[in-house]
């Protein structure tokens, strides 16, 4: 989850976002090493006593000035688009979840082998145990196994809304009567949180998202527990 | 041909890739699986024949397709209001 005076990302859970992390940190550096010698051009020049009078043909420096920033945005343009294909590929998950948005919940539907189907609401900040984190927990967490890929649906039954997880590097708007196909792979074991993102009316800020990665024999121990719950 | 469905069947984790719905929206497979296995389970039943085949497009119908719209269609079947043709 997020933290206070957080500035970056959150520690990434899934293979893509680990891309996506190292991908900003390389365009960042680039910016900010234009923006430094950006900064450093206009101070030298506000603080000179020289001027230039010859202010006519200046080939070279016009030559370097186009293609070193050409050169740059290719730099950018060729791991972006690595990762963008790299998302795209096809995968075979393993297990198909259906994340229905509703005001104010989700609900999640596992239904390849047999109907499971649950709501999650965010816990009420007056019921939270101590350790528990505010706005962000949910009464029934979507369990999915650990490194497997996984095929998430998102659809809504009323408004708009939309199903993110940050450290899992996926945002899929849910929309009524559309089915949005998002897939992940949680590389590792452990609880990742994630909040509506569109607008969807009185209580928007209040319906969180928990997947809670585990290994598969706890995920097959847990959907039996639910089955029987329901 | 009926062995290889009943493999297939036994060996079904979720809907797997399909080519003709290779982008975001699902929706169309969902719909397609619905409508291909209700088509079917029609036809040979009208044959008189056994309708196992027919089961590959329940199971990926239940992967994919949110509970709701399954329980309005199923209505909607029973009401003669259905959408598609059957």
């Amino acid at each position: 989850m997020a933290h206070p005076t957080q500035l970056g990302f959150q520690d990434a859970a899934s293979p893509v976002m680990e891309e996506l992390l190292h991908f900003h940190d390389h365009a960042l550096m680039i910016v900010l090493l234009i923006s430094t010698l950006v900064l450093y051009i206009i101070t030298a020049m506000v603080s000179t006593k020289l001027t230039n009078k010859y202010i006519l043909d200046s080939q070279e420096i016009e030559i370097v000035w186009t293609i070193l920033p050409a050169v740059i945005l290719v730099l950018i343009a060729l791991p972006s688009l690595r990762i963008l294909y790299l998302m795209d590929e096809i995968n075979d998950p393993h297990l198909t979840i259906k994340a229905m948005g509703h005001q104010w919940y989700w609900s999640y539907e596992y239904t390849d082998y047999e109907n499971l189907g649950f709501d999650s609401y965010m816990i009420p900040t007056q019921d939270l145990t101590p350790g528990q984190f505010r706005l962000l927990e949910t009464d029934h967490r979507m369990v999915v196994p650990m490194e497997s890929p996984v095929r998430v649906l998102v659809s809504a039954e009323d408004v708009l809304h939309s199903w993110a997880v940050p450290s899992l590097g996926v945002k899929m708007d849910a929309v009524p009567g559309r089915l949005n196909q998002t897939a992940f792979i949680a590389s590792r074991p452990g609880v990742f949180y994630g909040q509506c993102s569109e607008i969807c009316g009185a209580n928007h800020s209040f319906m969180p998202i928990v997947v809670e990665a585990v290994p598969l024999e706890h995920f097959e121990n847990w959907s039996s527990l639910m089955l029987e719950d329901a | 041909m009926a062995e290889d469905i009943q493999q297939k069947l036994e060996k079904y984790r979720t809907a797997p890739f399909d080519a003709r719905f290779p982008n975001q929206n699902q929706t169309r497979n969902c719909w397609q699986n619905y409508l291909d296995y209700h088509r079917c389970q029609k036809a040979l039943d009208a044959k008189g024949v056994d309708t196992a085949p027919c089961d590959w497009y329940k199971s990926v119908y239940k992967s994919l397709c949110p509970l709701s719209w399954i329980e309005k269609w199923d209505t909607q079947r029973e009401d003669g209001t259905f959408p598609g043709k059957i």
